[in-house]
């Protein structure tokens, strides 16, 4: 707070965040016009220009982090592709149209739509189709208004703020509502449509909701449908890949299973999944916080000294206990 | 006469893609950017009608860019400006404030001359526009 600005006569003292590096990333389109380009009969190497984007870096991260998705994940290394060789062309010359990349997530809860999301928005901004790489995630209540009149700005301001970067709407059908003709909705949807394609460089929209009634949402808004490039659907985890979820979760957080743990564990996810309201991801990172607790309370009710495996060791009766074994036909 | 006031003014007009870096430069030191317009050119006329409100919490230039645009649309016939304000302490103040649009035709300004006690003559200076009513001073 000491620091005295230079009133803008001389060059502040640090002068670190006005560094050229800072600027840069802001104006690729700037920096590509100003690159030369290359001859017509040049020869480009692939792996070198993969290298340098670092995209890769992201993608694998994407694969390693997040188990299964093969369908998520094929189709976010065939946009990075395109997006990579669309920069090659541009650097021949070649004029292509800026690819369509709106997209829409659909699948049931808790399979990584918004993790996916964030991991997209960082990948689009590394291969530099987007600017500054920050995901904005609104839900209804953010966009639409209260009174007439108050919708616009409102979605405007929103809008604004995801320039540059990836819009995340959550639960998007909750933005039209059928049943009531005179729902702001409707509006938030119209300039959201309006910018979709009129911006398209300045901001990637993402959807995401649960597939039946984001289908019935399309199905109102054929608009909305045909300007969204990718429909990406997320599959529901299978036992094993939910299981390999619970062991990367409980790894993260310093926590392992006793090896008689491990089929409790998995007994555990099989009869969770055929019971209502199951979410996926969701109930397992919840099925874990429940087993620390109990964890936590067997530990202080034994009373004995505990050392450093029994403070991360989680035992088959920390699940056992759940109401998911006991409530059995 | 073209006037002069604020940043840049004796340069020829910034093109879209050069106010999107001086914006981009606003954002990364944290200056909210707002816009404001105006269709009295007097000197001393520092407040002008505000565009909307600040805008705070942007990251990216085009969402500032876009606010110009609609700004210039409503009035294409009036002086607009960005201005860039510096909240920090020891400053809080305007850090940046330069033209984004002018009208296509400025006509000046006159100097008055007006005799005041004591045969002292005082001058000031009077812009042509104001001569018609606000709203169409550049129609």
């Amino acid at each position: 707070m000491n620091e005295r600005p230079g009133f803008g006569m001389r060059p502040v003292g640090n002068g670190s965040h006005e560094s050229s590096e800072d600027c840069s990333p802001a104006f690729p389109s700037a920096e590509a016009d100003a690159g030369e380009l290359l001859a017509p009969d040049a020869r480009v190497d692939l792996a070198q220009e993969r290298k340098e984007s670092q995209a890769d870096e992201v993608l694998d991260a994407l694969d390693d982090d997040l188990v299964g998705l093969l369908p998520v994940k094929t189709r976010i290394r065939e946009i990075a592709a395109l997006l990579l060789i669309d920069r090659l062309r541009s650097r021949f010359g070649i004029a292509s149209g800026r690819p369509n990349l709106h997209m829409c997530f659909t699948g049931s809860p808790g399979t990584g739509k918004t993790t996916v999301a964030v991991r997209l928005a960082e990948l689009l901004h590394r291969l530099g189709y987007i600017r500054r790489g920050h995901l904005v995630s609104v839900t209804r209540d953010d966009l639409v208004g209260q009174y007439v009149g108050h919708t616009a700005p409102k979605t405007k301001e929103v809008l604004k703020r995801a320039m540059g970067g990836v819009l995340f709407i959550d639960e998007a059908y909750y933005l039209y509502r059928a049943e009531n003709e005179r729902d702001y909705g409707q509006e938030a949807i119209e300039i959201l449509l309006q910018v979709m394609e009129n911006q398209r460089d300045d901001l990637v929209v993402v959807l995401a909701g649960y597939k039946d009634r984001m289908d019935a949402f399309f199905a109102c808004n054929p608009g909305m449908s045909s300007r969204i490039a990718h429909h990406i659907d997320f599959p529901d985890y299978s036992t094993g890949e939910l299981e390999a979820i619970g062991h990367l979760m409980l790894e993260r957080e310093g926590y392992t299973l006793a090896s008689d743990a491990v089929p409790v564990f998995r007994e555990y996810l099989e009869r969770r999944r055929d019971q209502p309201r199951f979410a996926n991801a969701r109930s397992v990172r919840n099925a874990i916080e429940r087993a620390r607790l109990r964890h936590a309370n067997r530990l202080l009710a034994g009373g004995t000294p505990v050392g450093r495996p029994e403070l991360t060791t989680l035992r088959p009766a920390d699940f056992l206990a759940s109401r998911v074994f006991t409530l059995r036909e | 006469m073209r006037i002069t006031q604020g940043t840049f003014s004796y340069l020829p007009d910034l093109t879209d893609d050069e106010i999107s870096a001086q914006i981009a430069y606003a954002l990364e030191n944290g200056w909210p950017c707002s816009v404001e317009f105006t269709d009295d050119p007097h000197p001393r006329n520092s407040y002008w009608e505000m565009w909307g409100l600040p805008m705070f919490d942007m990251s990216d230039a085009a969402a500032v860019l876009y606010e110009i645009n609609e700004c210039r649309r409503a009035y294409p016939d009036h002086y607009v400006r960005l201005t860039a304000y510096d909240a920090r302490y020891g400053r809080q103040t305007t850090a940046l404030s330069f033209l984004v649009q002018r009208p296509a035709e400025e006509p000046g300004f006159r100097l008055d001359r007006e005799e005041t006690s004591d045969r002292r003559v005082r001058v000031r200076i009077h812009p042509y526009a104001l001569d018609r009513p606000q709203g169409d001073r550049y129609a």
